[in-house]
Order: C-alpha cells, then structure tokens, then sequence
C-alpha cells in the first residue's frame, strides 16, 4: 500500500502509451503548425490576388528562397549543435567573389567555383578551431569571422562588381536552367534538403550532432567526441554557405561584395521559426525548410499586395517573434500539464 | 582471487590543491562496496580517474590484476566500467532509449539508427526500474525518472563494474528500495558495485564493505560486520561527534510570526494554511514533487498564488514578489546552489550583499567596496566561513562553505522569517551540524525559521514541529512527541489522513 502510493505520485507524469503516444508526437510536431499556416496564408492569398495561384509565382516563390534555403540547413545543423554562425552571409559572398576572381584569372568555372567552396571550408574550420581549441563562443568567433572576411571580398574585388558575363552556358545553367520546368535550384536545394534531413533523423553519425547540443558532458560520458562534431559541424555549416555562394554566382553572373548583407539574420530567424532552439538540442531540416518557405511566401504576399516595401522587414520581424513566443507559451503549458 | 579493480597509490593535484595523495582502494566481484567520506573527500575525483574523465599525475589502476591506463568514459566502457553520475548527465531533448543507447550510438558502425529496436531494447531495460515510455523526452520527466533512465543507462552498457554516484539522493523511499533489489541482483551476477554515499543506512543495509576517505586520502577499509555507524562517522569526519543535534526549544513557543491562510498556486498547493511561532523551527517533510519547494517559494512571491491570506506579526501582508518579502524580512533560501541560489562566479562578498545593495552603496548609489568587504568578513566570521578571501567566487569553495555564504546573505537583510530549502544538502557533516547550530540560535534569538528536508533525520533531529505535505495538501502536522521516520512517512504517502485532520484543525485555533 505505502509502496503503490509513493510510486504513483512521480509515475503517472511520465507516462505515453504505445500507439496513442506516436500519434500525439505527429500531431505534436512543429512542422505540423507551420505547415498549416503557410496552407492558411495561401488559402487567403488566393483569394486575395488573381496572380497568387499561378505557376510562374510560385516558380519564383520557390526561386527565392531556394539558394538561401542551403544556407539555412547548414545553419539549422549549427544552431542543434548548439552553435551559431553570424558570418554565413559574409562567407557566401566571399566564396562568390574567389570563385569569380579565379574564373576571371581564366580558370576553369567548375574548378573555381570548387575553390571557393574550399575557401568557404577554410573559413569555417578556422571558426572552428577558435571555438573548440581556444574556446571562444560561436557568437564572437563568427562575428570576428564576418567582419574580416566581408573585409576581404572588398579587398579581392577592390570594392566593385566582378562581371561575370563569360561564364559558359553550362555553368550559367546550374543557376539560371530548368529541367521539367523546374529551376535546378530548386532541385538542388530539395535534394540537399532531404538528404541532409534524413541523415539529422537516421544517421547513427548524426544524432551525434543532437546529443552534443543537448548535453555536452552527458555526450562526451557516452563516449561522443563533442569538440570534433562541433568542429565538424561548424566546417559544414560554412561549406553548405560556400556552395550556395557559387550557386548564386551561376544565377546572377556577377560577384559582388556587398552581396548577402544581412542573410544571416534571416537564415537564423527562418530556422529558429522551423523549431531550432539557439540552447541547442532542437530543431529539424524540415521544419527549417517551411521557415524559409514561410518568410519567402509572406514577403511575396506583400509584394503582390503592395505593402510598402518599408513595411516587409517589419512585419516579417513580427512573424519571427510571433512564431517563436507561440512556440514557448504551447510548450510551457505542455510541461505543466504533461 | 585478483581484485575486479584495484587502486594504488592514486594522486592528483589541481593547480595548487593536491585533491588526492596515495589513495588506494579494491573491489572484488560479487560485493557492494561503500565509499565514504565528506564532499571535498575526494570520492567523486577517485571515480572520476576509474572512469577516465581525468588523469591521474601517479598511481596504478588495475582491472583483474592487469595494470591498465583509462584515457576516456569510451575506454572506461570497453573495460567494463559503467558510471552513474550524481548530477544528471542526459540528453534532455532525445528519448530515453537514445539516452540509453547514447554509448552504444557513438561506437556503433552501423550507419542507420535503428530506433524502433532501441525503444524495444529500452523497454526492456527501463522494465526492472520504472515505467517510464522509452520514447518520451528525457526533459519531460521527473528527475526521479531521469536519475532510473540514469541507472538503466549505465547497466545497458553490459558493465562488470558498477559506480554508483549518491544515486539515491534524488529517489523515494520506494524506488530507492527498487534500485537496491537490483543492485543486489547485479551484485548476485558477479558485478562489482561502487556505491558512493553519506547515509549510513544504505551502508549498513546493502553494503559488504566500506572504504572511508578523508582529505583526498584513503582512511581504512572496514567489513560492514561487525562496524558500527559511529565508528564510520568518525573516520569520516576524524573526530568523535557527540552530539548531531542542537538541543531543541524547552518552552511553549511563543507569539506567532507568521501566519499563512488557505495558500492555493496555479497546479498543485491546495488550501495550505500553517502558524510559525517565535522560537520554533518548523520542518516541512514530504516527498519529492509533494509542493514542499513550491509552498515556500509561493509565500515568498516566488511562485505563482491563486489564493490565501499571510500574516507578519498579526498584520495582513501582501507579498507579490520576492523584492517584496525581502522588504518584508523574509528569505527563501533555495535548495539549488548552483541554479538558484548563488551567482558562482562572482565575488562571495557580491553574493553576501545582493540581496539589499543599498546596505553597501554610497549616497551616489555606488556600491562600496571597503562596505561590502566588512559585511562579508563580519557574517563570514559569525558563520565560521572558511575562504582565503572574500574576493574568491563561491565555486571554489566546499558545498558547506558555499552553503554558508548563502546563509550570510539571508543574515544580510536581517530577517524575520526565514525558509531555507534542503539547508545542508551536499555539506558535510562537519559543516552540517554548524549549520544546525547556526538555525537553532537564529530561531532562539527570535526569528522564524522554517527548514524543509527530505532527510528525516534532519527533520525530525532539527524541527520542534513538522508539518508534512502529500500531493500539494497538508496531510497532517506531527508534534515533538511524536516524530518518528515512520509517522512521517505515512503522512507523506497520504496515509492516515483523518487523524491529521483533527490536529490541524486544533492547531488553527
């Protein structure tokens, strides 16, 4: 009698049974939300606008934030880790504007554009190394790293725009083609982004990347190298920023070094609005993925309803805001009564 | 028969500090061997080399005989060395069978996470232990549960050695007597179990044998037959303590100091009222999760109040926050030193004087250094604060001396009603009868002081009255002729409830 009743107390909380407790999890799932409301703003966008349910909007809607989209799984994966990475948007420019450079010194488009993915590489395993060996935060080694190296694409260009209207046709493709009427952007980002979440999902290597974010030293007892994920992660999230800014170089045929100002921000907000936490431990591809899909859907909302374009980052500042303080009064009452 | 591990000659300095100097100690198969000592013992720093998280700078470890170097817990686990750890070390954001798995996940060559068979596996793992769903998030649970998703996480790993870091600290009484049926289990399997811990019951009930360090230094190693409780202490310790307990109140209490009134929260107090008089302690018991944190925490504008009425010397008080209660002379002092109670990396004399700046700031609002050190060195030296200098951040210090500090800020404000939370959890023994000494002469020079413990010893060693919750309800109070381990316990599992009633009821007149 005394031992049922003090057992019951601590576990009848803890306690999700069998199919009912998969089904909740489903339903429970962030993604779930945002996907309903991003059927919501498109139900009353089409009701709204004559041009919202037409192919070639949402061609560009997809155009518009699949380059970025790259850098936001990276960022994602960052952001689980427990990191965070404020140069991405300097990092995207500058493997633009090497790849550009070295084209223009008459090297092959496919082997500079991997040279600036390397350079993009570069940049983030010397983050890396700041953070795991000298221990800095990601917050200031990345931040130191965005100042230099958006001070390097104005030294490699001298400040103006490399013009890139040499690039062959073939390259020009990656950024510029369709196959099937898709833009190969868009696949690109597609793959990369079902790719990278099943590997965050499945992957035995991968749950290494939430278990260090979640708990450090619970990971580094269980015998997980913590420093060398972080690292690794932090490589990876710089290289993923490196490939999209060649991808953007095909698309525009040009480099420019003031390209990219400000992407972080958003990249951050779009995987923060899928469900990342900036504590580490959460967080998903997918759910990254219909951030990005959200805010992009939401600015093109406004321009087909001619909101003033001063209005766009506000509002979009808002969404961000609202999306995550929904987030953590649903889950502040889930832990009170779950 | 070779020793399952032996230890010899074990040494380790941090920075100045030689935390261990020749420690040896040996454990066979089959047996449940006790490590005992005070915190700053060296117990955890000794477990923490057997489990590779740190180096030793000399010594031998040797697992059946063989002399072996453990580098990492990766090395520790392929010899066979499974460690619970007393702070929680989970992934609160993946599952519990992930959690469980975690070790076997890092080693695993398999490419692909099978989690439909690491649930199954858990399931079975968790089955002996609690009935927790393998699938749910680590951070959803109790911490009793984690500490059991702990244990499983640690037996999953096919260990031959068991260390068992105080893993009884944060359990019931039932499920601790659920842990120990399994350790005796595991011990009848041929393991060797390590179990560190302060409570002598545990020793005395489970354990074959018990190593006692002192001082970063190996004390003796006794057979628990035919040892007495006493004799561990005082090896522990180094001294023979006579008495544990300050003598308690030999008068009727007087007026009542404070006096709260069908105290509701937001989820679980539930019509909570209780008197405290002028010279008593009152001790509040009840298990883990019964509302004893959160009932102070609530008359201290911590927590969240629905309803209820407090009374400060007769007088109708309104306390919306703690900024509030502290205007008004009453301190909660929280059981969580590291989360809650003290800011661990500054100054202890920034700790001792947060509560009230204003006692040590210029006219210009500027805080006084010179005014600020003298209050620490005072209250440090009333509280017999061990510390090289006020300068130095609590977190070098022991958890008795860091207790103190925490105490030296309560003192700061001069208060009239005090709470203090779990007091002498992670202190000492030593440490732990001052501080005792240093409540009963606050509650004899006249303030209230309210102790909440989950150990029933201190409860019922240091109260003049206990008032014991089950499931956010005042299940009953229990007076100085009737304290017994067994009358509270049966309060707290929400036995006998009318009998409680009917005292209660007489009390509130």
């Amino acid at each position: 009698m005394t031992e049922t009743s003090l057992g019951q107390a601590t576990e009848k909380r803890d306690i999700v049974r069998g199919s009912d407790g998969a089904m909740k999890r489903l339903l429970g799932m962030r993604e779930m939300g945002l996907l309903c409301i991003i059927l919501l703003v498109c139900v009353v966008m089409s009701l709204a606008s004559p041009y919202f349910l037409t192919w070639s909007n949402f061609r560009t809607i997809f155009l518009s934030f699949s380059v970025e989209g790259i850098v936001v799984i990276g960022m994602t994966m960052l952001l689980i880790v427990g990191g965070l990475d404020l140069s991405v948007g300097a990092v995207v420019c500058f493997a633009m504007v090497v790849a550009g450079k070295l084209f223009l010194l008459g090297i092959n488009p496919w082997l500079a554009s991997a040279g600036g993915v390397a350079s993009a590489a570069a940049i983030g395993a010397a983050m890396g190394v700041f953070v795991v060996k000298v221990g800095l935060s990601h917050f200031i080694a990345s931040l130191a790293a965005m100042v230099i190296v958006r001070g390097a694409c104005l030294l490699v260009t001298q400040g103006t725009p490399l013009s890139l209207f040499t690039l062959p046709p073939e390259f020009k493709f990656v950024g510029q083609g369709s196959i099937g009427g898709v833009p190969l952007v868009v696949i690109i980002f597609l793959v990369l982004a079902v790719v990278f979440d099943f590997l965050l999902r499945r992957a035995t290597r991968f749950r290494a990347i939430f278990y260090t974010g979640s708990n450090e030293r619970a990971a580094e007892y269980s015998g997980i190298r913590t420093k060398r994920v972080i690292f690794w992660v932090t490589v990876l999230c710089s290289t993923l920023a490196g490939l999209s800014g060649v991808i953007f170089m095909a698309r525009f045929g040009s480099a420019t070094p003031q390209f990219g100002v400000g992407m972080e921000l958003n990249v951050i907000a779009a995987a923060v609005i899928g469900g990342a936490s900036l504590k580490g431990g959460q967080g998903s591809i997918f759910g990254a993925v219909l951030g990005v899909a959200l805010l992009s859907l939401v600015t093109s909302s406004l321009i087909l309803l001619d909101v003033s374009v001063y209005l766009q980052d506000m509002i979009k500042g808002f969404i961000l805001l609202a999306a995550v303080s929904f987030d953590h009064l649903m889950s502040k009452r889930a832990g009170r009564e779950g | 028969m070779p020793s399952l591990l032996e230890l010899e000659g074990i040494a380790k300095r941090f920075g100045p500090v030689a935390a261990l100097q020749d420690v040896s100690f040996d454990l066979r198969a089959g047996e449940i061997h006790a490590l005992a000592g005070e915190n700053g013992a060296g117990k955890s720093t000794t477990m923490r080399i057997v489990d590779g998280i740190i180096q030793p700078d000399a010594g031998q470890i040797r697992i059946d005989g063989k002399p072996v170097r453990i580098r990492s817990p990766l090395e520790a686990q392929a010899l066979g060395i499974g460690f619970v750890h007393q702070e929680i070390a989970l992934c609160p954001d993946v599952s519990v069978a992930e959690n469980i798995f975690m070790a076997a996940t890092a080693a695993s060559r398999a490419p692909l996470m099978n989690f439909a068979g690491m649930e199954r596996k858990a399931r079975a793992a968790l089955a002996e232990l609690t009935d927790v769903d393998p699938g749910a998030k680590v951070g959803s649970l109790s911490i009793s549960n984690q500490q059991l998703v702990e244990i499983a996480k640690a037996l999953a790993l096919d260990a031959r050695i068991l260390i068992l870091d105080e893993p009884t600290s944060a359990l019931t009484e039932a499920e601790t007597r659920k842990l120990f049926a399994i350790v005796h289990r595991l011990k009848a399997k041929g393991l060797g179990i390590i179990h560190i811990t302060h409570r002598m019951a545990e020793i005395f009930d489970h354990c074959d044998r018990v190593t006692v360090f002192r001082d970063g230094r190996y004390i003796d190693c006794l057979q628990v037959d035919g040892t007495t409780p006493e004799q561990v202490v005082n090896r522990m310790v180094g001294r023979t303590i006579s008495k544990l307990y300050p003598p308690k109140l030999n008068r009727a209490a007087g007026r009542p100091l404070i006096e709260v009134e069908g105290l509701c929260d937001t989820h679980l107090l539930d019509d909570i009222s209780f008197t405290l008089r002028e010279g008593e302690i009152l001790g509040i018991g009840g298990l883990i999760g019964a509302g004893r944190s959160e009932l102070a925490k609530a008359v201290c504008g911590l927590g969240p109040r629905r309803a209820g009425r407090i009374r400060l010397d007769g007088q109708d008080v309104s306390i919306p926050d703690f900024a509030t209660a502290l205007d008004h002379g009453v301190v909660y002092v929280s059981e969580d030193r590291k989360a809650e109670g003290l800011f661990l990396d500054l100054s202890i004399r920034s700790n001792v004087s947060a509560l009230r700046l204003g006692q040590v700031s210029t006219r210009l609002g500027l805080i006084d250094r010179s005014a600020e050190e003298a209050q620490a060195q005072r209250l440090g030296k009333k509280l017999r604060l061990k510390a090289a200098s006020m300068a130095n951040p609590p977190s070098v210090l022991s958890g008795g001396n860091q207790q103190k500090v925490a105490l030296a800020r309560m003192f700061s404000v001069n208060p009239r009603v005090v709470f203090l939370d779990e007091p002498t959890r992670g202190v000492d023994v030593g440490a732990k009868s001052e501080i005792h000494i240093i409540l009963r002469d606050l509650a004899r020079s006249g303030v209230g002081v309210i102790v909440i413990s989950s150990e029933l010893p201190e409860l019922i060693g240091l109260a003049d009255r206990i008032l014991v919750l089950h499931e956010g309800r005042l299940s009953g109070e229990i007076g100085p002729d009737r304290m017994t381990e067994e009358a509270i316990i049966a309060l707290a599992s929400g036995l006998k409830p009318p009998v409680a009633a009917q005292k209660l009821e007489g009390t509130e007149q």
